[in-house]
Order: C-alpha cells, then sequence, then structure tokens
C-alpha cells in the first residue's frame, strides 16, 4: 500500500532520467555526478556544467536527510491527493552531498510537528510495478 | 542609442477581466485581438503602422495568426520568450524595445490573453513540466506548492510573519476596491477574512495567491520619434531586461536545486542593479511600483531585492505602511494587482504602470513619472521595467 493511491502520476522514464529511476526501482538513492570533476547533479543533465564533461558517475545518498524546508499541502491541485489531505512535501539536503536536494515527502508524522532542521530516514514507497520511491520519516519517531 | 530611437510606450488596450471560466461566449484568440485592437487604437495608431508581436511562455494567441486576424500588411518582428511564466511578461517587453530600438521593426505590440476556462488552469496539475519526475510523483503539482517551499525557508531565516504577508493582500484588495476594472471591485476583505481564510500550501493561505482569471492585455511600443507625433503623454521605456541566476531554470517548478545563497529568494539579486544602472536610476527614484504577486511573501522578497529595504526587513517596511495609497513611500499593485485585480500574467500590471504615469490610475499617485513593474518573480527568466514620464 502505497502514501499515495494508485492514481498518483508516475515516474515516466525520459532521457536523463533512466539511471536515477534505475537506482529507484532497486531501492537505491542515487545523484548523478560528474565522472570527471566529481561535481554532484540534480536533477539529472547530459553535461557537467562546471567541466562540461560529458562522462557521469552515480553517487549512493545517505539514508538520513535533513529537511532544507517544507510545505503543508491542504489544497487538492489533482484529484490523486484528496483523501491524502494535508501531506507534507519537503526539499531535502545531504550534508555529505554539497550541490544537491531532493523533493520528497515526510511521511509518518503529524504535519504540523515538520521542522526545517530536522533528521529524516528514508524509507522505499512500493508505488507497484516493480517501482520504489524514496520518502522520509522523522528519526525520532522510529526511536520511539 | 540614439534618443529618437528609445522605446516608448504609446498604447495600452485590455478585454474585461472575470473570474476563471467567465469568458466563454468568445475564444481567447478572439479577447487577445480584441486587447491588441483596442491598444493600437488607443495610440492613435492603425493595423497599417505596426509590425511586430511579442509574448511570452507557450503564449497560445500566435503572432503569425494574429497578423492575418487583424490584417497587419508586414510583420517584421515576431517574438516568444522561453519558459518563466509570468517572469516572460517584462521580458516580451524587453523584447519588443529591444526590436524597435535596433531597427528590426517600427512599432510592436505587446500581448497576453489568458482564458483559464477554455484552457488549463494554472493552480492545477496537467501542465507538463521540465523534471516532472522529480516533483509530481511527490504531489508537488502547482506554483503555490512550488513557491511555498521556497517562502518557507524565507520565513525560517528572516523575520517575516503571516502579518506581513496580510498587509501585502489587504493592501492589494483595497487598491482593488478602487478600480472598476478589477474582479475584486466591490468586494472588500478585512484582516478577519484574510486570517479565516483556508490553507492552501503553507505558510500560503487563500489570499495569499494570485486570482485565476479571463483576460487579455496588449501594450504598443514604438520609437520616442514616432512616439511624439502621438496623442498619448510619452512614456519612456527607461530600461527593461530579463535573466536569471545559476540553477534557476528547473528551480521552483523542478527540482528546487537553486544555489543555497539564492534559494529563497525571488532570483532578482543580480537583475534588480542592472535595471537601475540602465535607466541611471536608485530605488529611491521610484515614485510608484507594480511588484509581480502571484503570491504575497515573494512581493515581500522583491521589496528587498528591488532594493527598497534591507534583507529581512520587508516585513517591518510593510508593516508601517510603506506599500499602502496614498501616504506610503512606495504605493505598490495600484490596480489591486494580481491578488486583486486579475491576473493575466503579469502584464494587468504593466498597464497600470503606463495608467500611473498617465495620471490615469484609480488609486492615483500625485505627480507619479517614475514607476518599477516586474515580471514573475521566483521564475526564469524573471524581468523588470523602469518606466519614465517626460
Amino acid at each position: 500500500m502505497s502514501y499515495f493511491p494508485k492514481e498518483m502520476p508516475r515516474p515516466v522514464p525520459a532521457m536523463n532520467d533512466t539511471e536515477f529511476l534505475r537506482g529507484c526501482a532497486e531501492r537505491h538513492l542515487r545523484f548523478q555526478a560528474c565522472a570527471a570533476c566529481g561535481m554532484l547533479r540534480h536533477p539529472p543533465m547530459p553535461i557537467c556544467s562546471h567541466c562540461h564533461s560529458t562522462a557521469e558517475k552515480w553517487v549512493e545518498a545517505p539514508t538520513t536527510a535533513k529537511v532544507y524546508s517544507f510545505t503543508v499541502v491542504h489544497h487538492a491541485s489533482h484529484p490523486a491527493v484528496k483523501a491524502s489531505l494535508p501531506y507534507v512535501v519537503a526539499l531535502l539536503e545531504f550534508p555529505a552531498l554539497p550541490g544537491v536536494r531532493l523533493v520528497s515527502n515526510i511521511t509518518h508524522v503529524d504535519p504540523s510537528e515538520v521542522r526545517i532542521g530536522m533528521q529524516v530516514d528514508l524509507w522505499w514507497d512500493d508505488i507497484g510495478e516493480d517501482m520504489f520511491l524514496p520518502r522520509f520519516r522523522p528519526m525520532e519517531k522510529i526511536k520511539a | 542609442m540614439a534618443e529618437n530611437n528609445k522605446a516608448c510606450i504609446v498604447g495600452i488596450g485590455q478585454s474585461e477581466f472575470t473570474r476563471w471560466g467567465g469568458i466563454h461566449d468568445r475564444s481567447q484568440f478572439q479577447i487577445t485581438a480584441e486587447a491588441i485592437s483596442a491598444a493600437i487604437a488607443d495610440a492613435g495608431l492603425t493595423v497599417n503602422d505596426v509590425d511586430g508581436f511579442a509574448s511570452f511562455s507557450d503564449d497560445e494567441n500566435e503572432a503569425t495568426l494574429m497578423q492575418v486576424a487583424l490584417g497587419v500588411p508586414v510583420l517584421r518582428w515576431s517574438s516568444m520568450v522561453w519558459g518563466g511564466g509570468g517572469g516572460g511578461s517584462i521580458a516580451a517587453l524587453s523584447q519588443a524595445c529591444a526590436a524597435v530600438e535596433s531597427g528590426q521593426a517600427h512599432t510592436v505590440v505587446m500581448y497576453r490573453g489568458l482564458c483559464q476556462g477554455q484552457g488549463q488552469r494554472f493552480g492545477q496539475a496537467g501542465k507538463k513540466r521540465v523534471h516532472g519526475n522529480y516533483i509530481l510523483p511527490y504531489g508537488l503539482f502547482a506554483p503555490p506548492q512550488m513557491l511555498a517551499l521556497m517562502m518557507q525557508r524565507y520565513m525560517h531565516l528572516y523575520p517575516i510573519t503571516h502579518d506581513h504577508l496580510a498587509e501585502v493582500a489587504l493592501n492589494a484588495r483595497a487598491n482593488a476596491n478602487r478600480n472598476p476594472r478589477a474582479v475584486m471591485y466591490e468586494k472588500p476583505l478585512t484582516r478577519e477574512d484574510y486570517f479565516n481564510g483556508r490553507w492552501i500550501a503553507e505558510p500560503f493561505r487563500l489570499y495569499d495567491c494570485c486570482l485565476e482569471t479571463d483576460g487579455a492585455c496588449a501594450v504598443v511600443v514604438t520609437t520616442k520619434e514616432r512616439a511624439r507625433d502621438l496623442k498619448a503623454p510619452l512614456i519612456e521605456v527607461a530600461s527593461a531586461i530579463h535573466g536569471s541566476g545559476p540553477g534557476w531554470g528547473t528551480g521552483p517548478l523542478g527540482s528546487h536545486n537553486m544555489p543555497d545563497e539564492d534559494y529563497a529568494s525571488t532570483n532578482s539579486r543580480r537583475l534588480a542593479p542592472e535595471l537601475f544602472a540602465r535607466a541611471g536610476m536608485t530605488p529611491a527614484d521610484i515614485d510608484v511600483a507594480q511588484i509581480y504577486d502571484h503570491f504575497s511573501g515573494l512581493v515581500l522578497m522583491a521589496l528587498e531585492e528591488y532594493g527598497f529595504c534591507d534583507k529581512g526587513e520587508s516585513g517591518a517596511f510593510v508593516a508601517e505602511g510603506s506599500i499602502r495609497w496614498p501616504n506610503g513611500k512606495l504605493p505598490i499593485n495600484t490596480s489591486g494587482g494580481q491578488l486583486s485585480e486579475a491576473y493575466v500574467h503579469g502584464v494587468n500590471l504593466l498597464l497600470e504602470g503606463v495608467r500611473q504615469l498617465r495620471g490615469e490610475s484609480t488609486s492615483q499617485v500625485k505627480d507619479a513619472r517614475t514607476c518599477l513593474v516586474t515580471g514573475g518573480l521566483g521564475v526564469s527568466p524573471t524581468s523588470g521595467t523602469i518606466l519614465r514620464r517626460h
């Protein structure tokens, strides 16, 4: 049972997205990096904005992240989320991986408790058809 | 550039403004053509004088069809600005200015027509977005949610409160209540109403979000030499530019991977000083401003980035009544803006800027001779212009 209903938009593999989504399907959160200079980039792009190398590698992200910003969504801009309101969309940073942030959700917590700077932990949400999406829950909830 | 070639705005035109879906007896293209025709007439010109069109951001009212529909004999310029949503509004003006100032065309009409009842509503999911894979499966669908992330961080970093957001929304409504063209004319909003407004995406409540409307706007741009022969007061485009800092192309409408020093901002940090420098002015020279208000909070950020107050001080600035008409230091969004007049993707703000300098606003700033107008904030490209009456 996924966090959102099955009518939710799913990722559709496109030119630069394939490798990122392959990682998700295997439950590995990986960011793209330049194989020449090491600079991280997200979303995936076909060329390094720093050195213009097209060689790429994939770097495994830590399973813990920090809330950089968030919003509690109360209005359904898509019919699929009506039953999920209110839900939290957060922007997550990984202090060990400068320059990349990830949009995801904070689950397993009352939205009113979410704060910037909060430590969160990755879990893989099974959205069916052999695909998983990275979502996060507060660290303290896991300990408790 | 020779002074005679400097771009001036000589005509403005619009359709009526309604709530989304309010215009159903005519097509979007038709009301856009009506607005363009009104702007040409306002300038005292005919279609024989027009030889260019400029619009922005996936405009569906194709310039080449508009030429045929209106019977423009010769087209020398047609351009549409990439990306940016309403950030393209003043960008399209800057292209129209570039066209006439370089001599590529003589008289260019910049326009926007939007009937959200006939196409896609901006506040709903559906628009195909670059890098949608990184936002849509997580429920980040529409601009209020996307820009809420930036606003939340901004309010975390600086002393900005919901009272300050309310001040922007209430100012817009008070101005709209004096403007018979406004969708929210004769619809007062109290502070209590504001705080009773439902949450859309925290920290934005209902009245922090712009209207979704149907309507069309157009302005006619030509050189100062030609403008001198026309009946309208001479309103010069002192400067008009568009651009973006790094990382904003997939920014708030995508991955949110803008540099940390730019994140909680409108993407105007580099653009604003250049805009003033090109006009030979400073923020102290601005009499009145129309600041792109798709969401109340980004107006606060813009007041800082355009130099009307220091970083983090916009809350205190608006709390002092600085943006209120008629006595504030810098009255803003005097038609009601996009929060309360209409949301024609920023072009209604440009029309109000021209009206202020003509002395025709319903919230007229006494002796206004300069007006700042910004295009969509927090997107790429973003844009701005300074208009000056001689």
